[in-house]
């Protein structure tokens, strides 16, 4: 069967992410855009992926839990968890490598974990949109020892981007897939970055508005949806 | 300037010694890879608080004169094998990136 995946959403938990995208709302969305599996990444933060993953299961939809984290060379990495514990584990892991800087919402926005109704239950302090104290290949082998899901995001953006930031692909570093933004084909990423090839690639929306998301999606083929086949569909993804 | 009269000078830290006679005219300051590996110039020493590999990649491909870390930044340990195995200089100050350019400015322009 094909599934039809939108990997990058930002909630109400990133500064950036407009006030409109609770967990409920994103869901609401993503269904009605005849979407199968999105991914909850949030900037540095896992703090409204389960809620979103418990409405998501409700409403058929499944939902990657995780966070777009800034490495400390700045590139985005998109990171996901395979289950509650191991995204508690990870979001530990965060907590213990932020530089400490105090978000203030005018400027930035808002940083807000809501519950099922879209009730505020906490405001994080620490500006997320910030670099952690993490290098881009000790993020992945974290990521890998907790059994989770590594996609470096938007490669071909000219900022926050593997190619923006590092050039080129470390050759250490591991991955399940690279992610392209929406504008990769116009800009001839692939072209102009002839060393990124050949990787499997996924496109995303990296939806900070409802009507962003699902604009732009991936078709993964697996029988059954779960954490383990997504991964092996990400492996099945044809190079290019 | 010789390189390692401007690393007398400035007082910069050697973490891996290479090119030490060559003859240095021009300096680059910036810290996205990308656009050092668009614009920066062969012989030109690279000011950046980078540590990646990548950094000592980019100094054997654009052929740098070396690169000085800022704000005594350490490289991550795989950076200087690169750099030992292909002979990039690799220095290292306590100085901002403002004061060594500022200073660097003063000695070869």
């Amino acid at each position: 069967m094909i599934f039809k995946a939108d990997l990058h959403i930002h909630s109400v938990l990133s500064p950036c992410g407009d006030l409109e995208m609770s967990p409920s709302a994103i869901i609401a969305e993503a269904k009605s855009k005849g979407l199968n599996i999105i991914g909850i990444s949030d900037h540095n933060s896992t703090r409204n992926a389960l809620v979103a993953s418990k409405i998501g299961k409700e409403n058929d939809i499944f939902v990657l839990c995780g966070a777009e984290v800034t490495t400390k060379e700045e590139v985005h990495c998109l990171c996901f968890m395979p289950d509650e514990k191991t995204l508690l584990e990870f979001q530990n892991f965060l907590d213990s490598k932020y530089i400490f800087f105090q978000n203030d919402p005018d400027k930035f926005g808002y940083q807000l974990v809501v519950d099922e109704e879209e009730n505020i239950v906490d405001q994080i302090d620490t500006l997320l949109i910030n670099a952690i104290d993490c290098g881009i290949e000790d993020l992945q082998k974290k990521v890998y020892e907790l059994n989770g899901i590594f996609i470096p995001a938007h490669v071909d953006k000219p900022r926050f981007s593997l190619s923006s930031q590092l050039v080129f692909i470390p050759d250490n570093l591991k991955f399940d897939a690279l992610e392209l933004s929406k504008h990769a084909e116009k800009n001839n990423f692939l072209q102009n970055f002839s060393w990124f090839s050949p990787n499997r690639f996924i496109t995303s929306s990296d939806a900070h508005y409802i009507p962003d998301i699902g604009t732009v999606y991936t078709e993964l083929e697996m029988e059954t949806l779960s954490f383990e086949n997504i991964r092996l569909a990400l492996q099945n993804i044809k190079p290019r | 300037m010789l390189l390692k009269d401007i690393i007398e000078k400035l007082e910069l830290k050697v973490l891996n010694l290479a090119n030490e006679n060559v003859d240095v005219k021009d300096a680059y300051a910036s810290d996205l890879l990308s656009d050092v590996m668009g614009k920066s110039k062969a012989g030109q020493i690279w000011i950046t608080l980078q540590t990646h590999k990548n950094v000592s990649a980019i100094c054997s491909l654009k052929d740098l004169a070396a690169v000085v870390i800022i704000g005594n930044g350490q490289p991550d340990p795989d950076m200087l094998e690169h750099a030992k195995e292909e002979e990039v200089c690799v220095l290292s100050t306590p100085d901002s990136c403002f004061n060594i350019c500022g200073k660097l400015y003063e000695l070869i322009k």
